[in-house]
């Protein structure tokens, strides 16, 4: 069906932005790339009275590489990271990511920011950026700014820190550790749909070949994206041998809820989630390597 | 209580056009109502299906999940505006020659995304062109000639690579 009336704005900075977002508060939803919103608005299950356009604010379309890592306005789309060398050559990790978001379509509207703070725990941008401990800066009403970290800012199901009235306004990668190999796997009904469970691994091996650290974040297992510290732990210090990585993988269980709903069943996800994260761990390490 | 209307103003297959529309109609209800571009097809309307797909300002989007209001300023691609002077652009020739489409209500969609997909990509690996298509649902073909259309498409393309972009066609 169509979506409820509401009224529409259509600021062209940040500053107007978050004008309006004092005057409408919690009336009022951010429309970004719309690729996940205007849905919601056309099932009605959303019915926002004041859409806040910030399609032309242009001053939250960048992306920032240097060596002390990436940052990224919110307003970016999808396919502005896809097609980034920058990304490519200091973050591999993201690029690889980003290709699987959707369809080129989605990708030519979608942002960023919006994708993260729409918090879909099938989505591919929140589990990349706890795997890449990115932070994530957000401006309230008055214009103050705060930083959180991932963990604090994915909350739960659609949910994230984002208080009414406040617009993020830009993510933050650190540089991609040194020597560190990573690996990306997806697993999906077909290309281009919501992930039934998938994983982004970073592992870093010192000079003696034992991990130095691991960063293992998994997507489409329960209400949010999640790193899996039991598994990371098992890996720091030693070797990693296929006997490491199995047991790693199998200490995944502790960490992950994946729900049964009508595209899997939880043993599904759990079981599929497993592998990946096995075929990631060993994919990661070859690259370090 | 319907919300205030706003004007708009905006380039469709390279003419001008104006338009006061409520902000929740979608640029695929201005397209097809206001404009009478009935070209684009309404799918699935929650932006799964692809039937609806445009071209906003070069880059292939789901008409059904913009609003009218956000078109305004930018230009406009249809499926109406890829023939020129009557002649069927070469996409479209190649979905013609290889049968892609049966009913043809997903044929707008196709051949809109296969028109940006080769722009950007005049030469593309056989594994790049699936997954180029994957935003594109039809329900009739099974896609194989939808594929062998893709590919015969990008050889003309790349034959008569001067193939002109659409500027002030009459509908």
């Amino acid at each position: 069906m169509k979506p409820a009336p509401f009224e529409y704005f259509a600021p062209t900075s940040v500053e107007e932005t978050c004008a309006l977002l004092a005057r409408y508060g919690d009336d009022a939803k951010i429309l970004a790339g719309g690729q996940s919103l205007v849905p919601l608005l056309a099932l009605r299950l959303a019915q926002p009275e004041v859409l806040i356009d910030i399609n032309p604010v242009r001053e939250l379309d960048y992306i920032q590489a240097n060596s002390d890592g990436l940052s990224i306005g919110a307003g970016t789309r999808h396919r502005t990271v896809e097609r980034s060398s920058a990304v490519r050559e200091q973050f591999p990790l993201l690029s690889a990511g980003i290709e699987w978001i959707g369809h080129p379509q989605i990708r030519n509207r979608g942002t960023v920011g919006g994708s993260l703070a729409h918090a879909d725990p099938a989505a591919e941008l929140p589990a990349l950026a706890l795997a890449l401990d990115a932070t994530f800066t957000v401006i309230d009403a008055n214009g103050s700014e705060r930083t959180l970290t991932s963990d604090e800012f994915f909350v739960s199901f659609l949910t994230t820190a984002l208080g009414s009235g406040e617009l993020l306004r830009e993510i933050s990668f650190p540089a991609f550790p040194a020597g560190s190999g990573w690996s990306f796997r997806e697993v999906a009904l077909r290309h281009g749909d919501f992930a039934l469970v998938g994983v982004a691994a970073i592992v870093t091996l010192d000079n003696t070949q034992a991990c130095s650290d691991v960063r293992i974040a998994l997507f489409g297992v329960g209400e949010t994206a999640v790193r899996s510290r039991s598994a990371e732990k098992v890996l720091i210090g030693q070797k990693p041998d296929k006997q490491v990585i199995a047991t790693a993988a199998s200490e995944i269980i502790k960490d992950i809820q994946p729900l049964s709903d009508v595209h899997a069943t939880s043993a599904y996800r759990q079981y599929v989630a497993r592998n990946l994260v096995e075929q990631a761990l060993t994919e990661a390490i070859q690259r370090a390597l | 209580m319907a919300s205030k209307k706003h004007i708009i103003e905006l380039s469709v297959n390279g003419v001008r056009h104006e338009g006061l529309v409520e902000p929740r109609k979608t640029l695929a209800d201005f397209l097809r109502d206001d404009l009478e571009l009935t070209g684009t097809h309404l799918g699935c309307e929650h932006g799964v299906c692809g039937a609806c797909t445009v071209m906003v300002n070069g880059e292939a989007v789901r008409s059904c999940l913009m609003f009218a209001v956000q078109a305004s300023g930018q230009e406009i691609t249809t499926i109406e505006g890829l023939a020129t002077g009557g002649k069927l652009h070469p996409v479209q020739e190649a979905f013609w020659e290889c049968h892609g489409m049966q009913c043809g209500f997903c044929t707008p969609g196709f051949v809109m995304s296969v028109y940006a997909f080769l722009k950007e990509n005049p030469d593309p690996k056989e594994e790049e062109i699936r997954p180029a298509l994957s935003g594109n649902l039809c329900r009739c073909t099974g896609y194989q000639n939808i594929v062998d259309a893709v590919r015969l498409a990008a050889e003309k393309m790349r034959e008569t690579s001067a193939v002109p972009v659409p500027v002030a066609v009459k509908e």
